[in-house]
């Protein structure tokens, strides 16, 4: 076991689950747990969602300060990491001290990004901390009309729950439906024609040419000339992971920190967990994943691994596992699904929009989507869990499924 | 403080879990594989911790809130004394309290 100090570096929910299973896992040397953020760790799916929707709703809070003294973790908050010595085991903080440790997971997360054009206008919004949320949720009581740039999951949430407001609505998106970058567009069809009936004005397949204002957002216009008058822009275009701070740490960097397959960089006793890590998943080769799901079990695996001897690491190779939730929707995915992968509707139908659509890859089902179908999608984990054909794919699922295009 | 759980797995198993005052059940029954998948990480969202509590211990937990209610609801496998893992803390009071797993299919 790593010596006497594990400092993990990153107090969001990756950073929270490797604290906590370090001491699971039985370590009883010192567990320190840097944060940027001021406060207490909190849960972000909420942000967009019922924290957005309500005035006076809270945050949840991921420990209470209670949870976090019993484990004997402590917590640092509000100091931010901007420089790592891997030779004398030191962490630089923004505040000129410097914190040493035996071991060390990185779980910096990743930022909400935010195109540089965009820069110096007021009215622009990115959605990805506490405060970002706080203030949105102010901003959303003038009754602007909104514009969200952006159709991937924080983009048609936070659409979804801004005219659950009551407030006026455009979804911008260059592909030709919401969730088509990672879903397809048969898909996000779907979701575009429920974002559409509940009064969104979804303006998808044409890109922004430009954002026009005085100081201030006051219209997008779209390469086809198309003008969308807007007092709120919302930016939900992607995040990159926040690495800014091991640029000179001789550590891989690569849209990500490089990891091998139990998540330890190439520096021994150093880890790295969540939206940060760039690992390589021992059925799908190097990824980098942003989701909830697997910064809970990453950061628990990380810790493991950091504590156990070379021939007790467990390879970290999760299903994975997402949901998004707009209007009364829930949409959840197994596995990894991709635009290029094949379509088969094995539940209900895109007309009803209650169904089971798996991805088929290279004749092999490698995952599955489903909207309020949620005992349906189920059974499909042990189909994608033996990468199942597609005769064993319909045997298992019954009778005249339909195929669907792309 | 550390606590005892009586764990009837999903084949009927019957495992004895070490649980600390405070933590979540879900991570420790996913942690020793006796059916539990927990794939949202405890979010109420997927319903793959769903757990039957035993009779003398169901009515001492705290009510479900709004999130767990409507994820129970959708259970095919649901019962009077269904309750998803991942909602229910270890206290003190809960020492030796008894569970079963419950089919996810």
């Amino acid at each position: 076991m790593p010596g006497h100090r594990i400092v993990v570096v990153g107090a969001s929910l990756a950073g929270v689950h490797a604290a906590e299973e370090l001491r699971a896992a039985g370590y009883d040397g010192d567990v320190v747990l840097l944060g940027a953020e001021e406060g207490l760790p909190y849960d972000r799916p909420p942000l967009s969602k019922k924290f957005l929707a309500g005035p006076a709703a809270e945050e949840t809070l991921l420990r209470s300060p209670e949870q976090f003294a019993e484990l004997g973790i402590e917590l640092v908050a509000g100091h931010r990491a901007i420089g790592l010595d891997t030779v004398r085991q030191r962490i630089a903080l923004a505040e000129g001290e410097a914190v040493e440790y035996d071991g060390l997971v990185i779980a910096t997360g990743s930022r909400a990004r935010r195109p540089r054009f965009l820069d110096g206008l007021g009215g622009v919004h990115t959605l990805r901390t506490l405060q970002d949320a706080r203030s949105l949720r102010a901003a959303f009581t003038g009754s602007p009309r909104v514009a969200v740039l952006g159709g991937g999951f924080i983009g048609a949430e936070v659409a979804a729950t801004a005219r659950g407001l009551g407030l006026d609505v455009t979804l911008v998106e260059a592909l030709e439906t919401p969730l088509a970058a990672s879903l397809g567009p048969t898909i996000g069809g779907v979701l575009a024609a429920a974002h559409n009936d509940r009064g969104v004005q979804v303006a998808c397949g044409v890109p922004l040419d430009r954002v026009e204002g005085d100081g201030r957002v006051e219209r997008l216009v779209l390469a086809d000339g198309t003008r969308i008058d807007a007092d709120l822009l919302v930016v939900g275009v992607g995040a990159e992971p926040v690495t800014d701070w091991l640029r000179t740490s001789g550590l891989a960097l690569r849209d990500g920190v490089l990891c091998d397959s139990y998540c330890a960089t190439a520096v021994p006793r150093i880890m790295a967990a969540g939206d940060v890590a760039r690992w390589q998943h021992p059925r799908l080769g190097e990824v980098r994943a942003e989701h909830h799901a697997n910064a809970v079990e990453q950061g628990a695996a990380a810790a493991r691994n950091l504590l156990a001897s070379p021939a007790e690491r467990q390879p970290y190779a999760p299903v994975g596992y997402v949901w998004s939730d707009q209007y009364e929707h829930r949409l959840q995915i197994i596995g990894t699904c991709r635009p290029s992968d094949e379509l088969v509707i094995v539940h209900g139908s895109l007309e009803a929009r209650a169904f089971v659509a798996c991805y088929l890859r290279d004749g092999q089902i490698s995952g599955a989507v489903g909207l309020d179908a949620r005992r349906q999608l189920m059974r499909m984990r042990p189909l994608i869990d033996a990468g199942a054909d597609r005769e064993a794919l319909l045997a298992a699922v019954g009778p005249a499924p339909a195929a669907a295009n792309g | 403080m550390t606590g005892r759980v009586l764990v009837t797995g999903a084949d009927g198993s019957r495992t004895e879990l070490a649980v600390r005052s405070g933590a979540r059940l879900m991570p420790s029954l996913k942690a020793a594989e006796l059916g539990v998948l927990g794939l949202c990480g405890g979010n109420a969202a997927c319903g793959t911790c769903h757990v039957y509590v035993d009779a003398p211990w169901h009515d001492r937990l705290p009510a479900p809130d709004a999130d767990e209610a409507d994820m129970l609801d959708d259970l095919d496998s649901r019962r009077i004394d269904s309750r998803l893992a991942c909602q229910l803390r270890f206290t003190e009071q809960l020492d030796g309290l008894g569970l079963t797993v419950a089919p996810h299919l």
